[in-house]
């Protein structure tokens, strides 16, 4: 789960880094009077959405006065961003933080992850901050300085002070740097984050280090434990089809596709997806329903594929493992008579108790494709999915 | 005797008296597993399906000699549940358990260690589907019935794209010696490479089935391995070539990640290192098939 950078910001406050000054403001009025709140003759307006690289997509602006805040605000409230990071699918603007600007010396690079080789967080900083540091830690890898932290005793002061010191700064900032350093892993430790990341850290001219941007997500296993994250989501920065997906337990991703797919297991829907693909179609999303789905279970499912108003053929896939195919079987019948399917609807069962689901399917007089091998499955999803559209076409 | 788990393996279970602990305690026991008791904090004393509780799973090692334990414990405790069982000298410990922090996940692993490597208690999992040696004994959720007693092996992070294998190789009369899953999460006890190195050494598997996926570290890593020590035939998919590339937060990830995360850079990596490519999901008994033969004919 990400969060907004405001957002991050007052949990780093918090612990000890320092940032700008700034204000949260809804609409251009608030902006100005944002500005007057904070003082100074400079302010920075940015759009609160959740991706990087806002500012070559025109989420970020300097402004000097009122004007230029009320106006610069106005183009951003209600506008939808596209960058880099956000894939094809955009961010909605609704919110703006207005930070006073801050007058930059150098720019760092501060970041916290989970490394899936280490198995424990991982720290990359760099002396290069700013939007080119993939491409540095690309082209000059030695550049990146690491260090990973020890879970049973956590983050250790000479740590912190290696990489103040290898980031090259004067004498008079290395406390402040080892602060922040130590800081920012007291709230990645603290709130179950699973990426942190300050770029840039900036070296200021009047000596300060200031995190000038934030960036934080979540491990949402940890959720359970951390009602105050939870409190910060953002449900408008999601694609609504997950979020309806997420909100009943499902694990959903949209893609671009036509081919709805209800899988359980997530190994086993991506490989109904490839195989999909490579029987000529395109999926619609991912969709893993997971263990123990009951008939309910498998409705909701259907209401969340259909959701996506691109589907137009859906292909069910259940190995059974947990699951039992006759509840499977129950709960396709029962989403096609309550939540009603006016695509053609493949189904593929196994495992746990096949015999009676196909016999369910077979006897409700419902028309569904059944399939008995996923090779099967996903051609006949394919083919039904081309003669849906030549219908609907001609 | 394959790997892991055999007829005789002593096995507890915890989180025994939980609706989904007993449900597959039943299910264990019918498939045969030696199944000797279980482990619910405050229930010891009581008889479940037959079987002795235990308040915790020192007492319950001391009493029944068990080597084995598989954790249905919920997320929150999980964690605490592994350590535990590492503690009372559990030898292997499967956890089912779905969606547990991963900074827990990391303390569990630095606890591991504190344990001379012998000694070591071997986890796999977490959000696993179990290990299964089929015609003996089963420590998972897996359906028994899709697994053909045989002599290849299986190891994947997927549940349900193992049971595709292994009923692709069923209907193809081919058998299987244990299957392993390692589980989905980013942090796991077993490795692809832990368990290659489990099958390479055991007398009763000819071949093994790697079933991989995209993201992490892991299927790369035991690639290079199987170059260098492996002399069996590996087979592997790699789930997710159909992935769009994911919507992503900052920098960090891509600073860490190296050259072979995404499923086609995967597939290249083990086709260098002369691993056998099952190219689509539904291919995975036709290959087996094949490179079975082939061997044969070379031996």
């Amino acid at each position: 789960m990400d969060i907004h950078e405001y957002q991050a910001k007052e949990l780093l406050a918090r612990h000890g880094v320092h940032v700008p000054r700034g204000g949260l403001a809804y609409s251009p009025e608030q902006a100005t009077y944002r500005a007057r709140e904070i003082g100074g003759s400079k302010w920075v307006l940015k759009a609160q959405v959740h991706s990087g690289a806002r500012g070559k997509a025109g989420g970020i602006k300097l402004c000097a006065n009122d004007e230029e805040i009320a106006n610069a605000a106005e183009a951003m409230l209600g506008r939808k961003l596209v960058t880099n990071q956000t894939g094809p699918r955009s961010k909605l603007i609704s919110r703006l933080y207005l930070e006073e600007a801050v007058d930059i010396a150098q720019e760092l690079y501060l970041g916290f992850v989970l490394d899936r080789k280490e198995e424990r967080v991982m720290i990359v900083a760099s002396a290069a901050g700013g939007m080119e540091i993939e491409e540095i830690s690309e082209r000059k890898p030695d550049s990146i300085i690491r260090a990973v932290v020890d879970p049973g005793v956590g983050m250790q002061g000479f740590q912190a002070r290696e990489i103040a010191f290898g980031l090259g700064l004067e004498s008079n900032l290395i406390g402040k740097a080892t602060e922040t350093i130590l800081g920012c892993y007291q709230v990645f430790r603290d709130y179950d984050a699973s990426m942190l990341e300050i770029n840039p850290l900036v070296v200021t001219r009047d000596g300060n280090l200031v995190a000038l941007d934030a960036k934080m997500s979540f491990d949402e296993n940890a959720l359970f434990r951390r009602p105050e994250i939870s409190e910060l989501r953002d449900k408008s920065q999601e694609d609504p089809r997950e979020t309806f997906a997420s909100d009943r337990g499902l694990s959903y991703v949209g893609l671009d596709g036509n081919i709805g797919c209800i899988i359980n297991g997530a190994g086993l829907a991506m490989a109904t997806m490839d195989m999909i693909k490579i029987a000529g179609g395109e999926p619609a999303n991912f969709l893993d329903i997971g263990g123990g789905a009951s008939p309910e279970r498998v409705a909701k499912s259907f209401r969340a594929v259909l959701g996506d108003k691109n589907v137009e053929t859906i292909l069910v896939n259940i190995f059974a493992g947990i699951n039992r195919c006759d509840w499977v079987a129950e709960g396709v019948i029962k989403a096609i008579r309550e939540v009603g399917v006016d695509v053609p609807l493949v189904v593929r069962l196994s495992g746990t108790k096949v015999e009676e689901g196909r016999r369910i399917l077979a006897d409700s007089g419902e028309k569904i494709i059944v399939a008995d091998t996923l090779a099967e499955a996903a051609e006949k999803a394919v083919a039904a999915w081309r003669a849906a559209t030549k219908k609907k076409a001609a | 005797m394959a790997i892991l788990l055999n007829r005789n393996t002593r096995v507890i279970v915890q989180g025994f008296t939980g609706k989904i602990g007993s449900f597959h305690a039943e299910d264990m026991k019918r498939y045969g597993t030696k199944l000797v008791g279980g482990v619910t904090p405050g229930k010891g004393g009581q008889k479940h399906l037959g079987l002795p509780v235990f308040n915790t799973v020192k007492g319950a090692v001391r009493e029944t000699r068990a080597e084995a334990s598989i954790v249905f414990v919920p997320p929150p405790f999980a964690a605490d549940s592994i350590m535990e069982a590492a503690d009372a000298g559990i030898k292997l410990c499967v956890c089912i358990t779905d969606g547990i922090p991963s900074q827990d996940m990391m303390q569990v692993k630095r606890y591991m260690r504190r344990y001379r490597f012998e000694d070591r208690m071997r986890l796999v999992g977490p959000n696993c589907a179990g290990v299964i040696t089929p015609g003996q004994a089963l420590m998972g959720i897996m359906p028994g019935s899709i697994y053909l007693p045989g002599r290849v092996g299986i190891v994947g992070r997927s549940g349900t794209l193992g049971y595709e294998a292994a009923s692709q190789m069923k209907a193809l009369g081919i058998g299987v010696s244990t299957s392993v899953g390692i589980g989905g999460d980013p942090i796991n006890g077993s490795s692809f490479k832990d368990i290659l190195q489990l099958f390479e050494r055991d007398e009763d598997t000819d071949a093994v089935v790697m079933i991989g996926e995209i993201g992490g570290p892991q299927e790369a890593e035991a690639a290079i391995w199987a170059r260098d020590n492996m002399r069996k035939p590996l087979i592997a998919y790699i789930a997710g070539l159909s992935a769009p590339k994911g919507r992503r937060m900052g920098h960090a990830g891509a600073i860490i990640s190296a050259f072979g995360e995404s499923a086609q850079e995967k597939v290249e990596i083990l086709k260098e290192a002369g691993v056998v490519i099952v190219p689509t999901p539904a291919s995975f008994g036709e290959v087996v098939a094949d490179t079975l033969a082939r061997t044969k004919k070379a031996a």
